[in-house]
Order: structure tokens, then sequence, then C-alpha cells
């Protein structure tokens, strides 16, 4: 009997120590290839003009904390949930609110607009997403045709339609990420890997394949096959929970956002962090980011109620935006890059442009 | 007989089994050089940057948030 235990805990010892050569040899391995820093190769480009960016459109009409938002595909239309458990479609060119259920939840802290701009999906401390069908017909109550679709066992921190309105890729509070079948509710596959409650995703470009990135509390973020449910590369340089995940528009990068104030770019076949985002005077968590059509520009959100412009190649900041009177939580670019927009904990959704 | 220790040592196990193979999996990723991920990322922006109306700026005609003159609320 102690001689079982021996065996076993030296099985332990040399897995253990396996695993710390594996760590050792692999940050050798990036490190052989880090012969220069993006901000140095980046030194040829031309600098950027001066930005004026302005809100054009305010959304008002939540009671509440914003805490996601969402563009339609027609580049017009804009789902945002709320605090409050307030779901709305908005038509930003008019700021006319076209659509509203109440979610039987308060912290509704995830929606995503379906790629054919006729459902939405969204959840938060129900733990569930659920889907709603939208329809023009008056006399028709959105709540009635609400679908639940995704089940876990803490709250549903983020999700996004995968290119159709068949699946939805989701985060949790529980620590994974799942893709399910929108029609029978089925889980297809989960991916298990963060140490810690998820709390953001973005869904490669198409045309890069069948990837996803996730960020969690664990200041990882992970890159994922949705096929296989494998994490096929992940990256823990942030100080604190990642709040944001987004990928570079050719899919060979990806930008977060994080609780350590700064915002970070992580090069997928470098395999290493290239650049970080950061000032001595921005001490606030960065809540939420995107890039710009080019690349060239990243967005990032702040919990001190600005949003951050950076030049994503030369490492600086280019623009700093005021307006917002409370947290800065939610920050899309539109479907075509003329315009973005950021929701808040003042209640309002701003675009700008 | 198994022992508590013993069910114990076996959950570690399969624990550190799990991260060992995913330690593999990504040793096992093939890398480039960050010169050579930069100048791709570059030549991307380059390539796209005039397509980029928050960055090259586009006209109020042609921005539809932008607006030519006051609306008027009918």
């Amino acid at each position: 009997m102690a001689a079982e235990g021996l065996h076993e805990s030296e099985t332990l010892a040399s897995l253990k120590s396996e695993a710390e050569s594996l760590k050792s040899r692999l940050e050798e391995e990036r490190a052989k290839l880090h012969d220069v820093e993006l901000h140095q190769v980046a030194e040829r480009v031309e600098a950027l003009g001066q930005f004026v960016m302005k809100t054009r459109r305010t959304l008002k009409g939540h009671g509440n904390k914003v805490l996601c938002m969402d563009w339609c595909k027609d580049k017009r239309r804009i789902v945002s949930s709320s605090q409050d458990g307030k779901v709305i479609v908005w038509d930003s060119f008019t700021t006319n609110k076209e659509h509203a259920v109440t979610m039987p939840c308060t912290w509704v802290m995830a929606c995503a607009y379906a790629p054919s701009g006729c459902a939405i999906a969204c959840g938060g401390l129900d733990n569930k997403c659920s889907v709603y069908p939208l329809t023009f017909d008056k006399n028709e109550n959105m709540a009635a045709k609400k679908k639940s679709v995704a089940m876990h066992t803490n709250y549903l921190s983020a999700c996004s339609f995968t290119n159709s309105d068949m699946q939805i890729l989701t985060a949790s509070g529980d620590g994974t990420c799942a893709l399910w079948d929108v029609e029978s509710g089925q889980l297809l596959q989960s991916f298990h890997g963060h140490g810690a409650d998820v709390l953001c995703l973005d869904l490669a470009p198409s045309e890069t394949g069948n990837t996803f990135v996730s960020g969690g509390c664990d200041k990882k973020a992970m890159v994922w096959d949705m096929r296989s449910g494998q994490c096929i590369q992940s990256f823990e340089t942030h100080e604190s929970d990642i709040n944001s995940v987004r990928y570079y528009p050719s899919g060979d990068a990806f930008a977060s956002g994080s609780d350590d104030a700064t915002c970070r770019l992580y090069d997928l076949r470098a395999d290493r962090e290239v650049a970080i985002y950061s000032k001595e005077s921005i001490i606030f968590g960065a809540s939420s980011v995107d890039f710009s059509l080019s690349g060239r520009l990243l967005f990032a959100g702040y919990n001190d109620y600005t949003i951050n412009v950076w030049d994503v190649l030369k490492g600086s900041r280019v623009s700093i935006l005021f307006g917002h009177e409370n947290r800065v939580s939610t920050l899309r670019v539109s479907p075509d890059g003329t315009a973005f927009c950021s929701g808040s904990w003042d209640h309002t959704l701003r675009v700008w442009a | 007989m198994v022992t508590e220790q013993g069910r114990k040592n076996n959950r570690h196990s399969s624990q550190a089994r799990k991260l060992v193979e995913q330690l593999r999996i990504e040793a096992g990723v093939e890398r480039i050089k960050v010169s050579k991920a930069s100048s791709e990322l570059m030549s991307y922006c380059e390539q796209h940057a005039r397509n980029d109306p928050l960055l090259v700026g586009v006209p109020a005609s042609e921005n539809p948030f932008k607006d030519k003159k006051p609306c008027i609320i009918l």
C-alpha cells in the first residue's frame, strides 16, 4: 500500500517536472523569434494626423447601466442590453427604438445580433443565452417567441452567433465557453481550460477558419479550435482580468483590454505579445476594444469614462474622446467602419464618427 | 487497495497529465519571427488604409452619421 502511494507520487512529480520543462522550452522558443519590436518596424510608416471624432448620435432610453451592444450587418441597427433587464433594438440613424424586451433577470451582460438581422441573442445573471426573433408585427409579443438556447452554471458574460443564425458561441462565469445549436438547444462543443470566469470572446474572421479567442479572470487569452474543443494557443502577459478580446481584421492577431489599464496586441503566427498600449496617466481598466477597418486604429473604452484611440503599429495614443459620464462598458465599430458605438454605465450609447 | 491519498494522487495526476498534454500542443506550434509578423500586419494596414473611413475620414455627404444640415423633427 505504501509502495503504491510512492509510485503515484513519483508519477505526479515527473509530470510536474515535465510541465516545468515544457513551459521553459515554450518561453525559449518564443524568445528566439523575438528579434524586434512592432513599433520599431513601424518607424518607417507615416505618422497619423489629427483626428476629429465627435458624438454624432446619443441613444437614450435605458433605465440603468448599458452593459453590452452589437451592430446589425445592415450597419444601421444596434442591439443593446442593460442592468435593468431591458434589451433594446435601435435604428442608429434616427435614434428610434424599434424593439424592446424585458428579460426575467437583471444584469443582461451579453447581447448579439444574428447575421440575418432577424433575431437577437442575450443573457446574463439567468445563466442562459436566449434567442428572440425580431418581428415587425405590432401585435406580436417579442417575449412570447423567446427560445432558450444555452445553459451555463454561472452568469453569461458574452455571446456571438457564428457565421449563421444556426449556432451560438457563449462565454460564462463558470469558466467555460460553449458552442450551441440554436434550433435544438443542443450543446455541440465545450471549451475547458480557463482557470476562472471567462469574460469575453471573439470569432476569427471567416476567411481564417474555425477558431475563436477568449479572455478571462485568470489573466489568460486562449485561442480555440471550434471543431475539436482544443486550446491551440494561450497567452498570459496581462496582470489582471481580460475584459475584452477582438481579432485584428486579417485574423493574424488579436487585441485585448484589461483591468491592468493596458491593451495589448498578440500576433498568432509569432505566438507572442507584440505591443502594449499604455500610458502612466491611464490607471483605470480597459473594458472593451475594437479595430478600425484597416486595423490601424484601436478604439478602447475605459472605466475612467474615456475612449482612447491608439495607433496599433506605432503604439502611441492618437486621440482621447470625452463624453460619457460614467464607465464605458462596451464598444464596437460598425460593419462598414464608418462609425463606432460605445455603451456606458451612464445609461446611454453614443455613436462616434 | 485504493487509499484516500491514492485517490487524491489520481486526481492530481490526471490534472497534471492534461497540463502536460496541453503544453506539448502549445510547444509544437509553428512560429515565425516578430519582424516578419510585424511587416505583414503593417502591409495589411497599408493595403486597406484608403478604405478605412475612420482612418482617412469621409465627407459628410458619404457618412450617414455626419449630418449635412440640422435634423428637423417632424
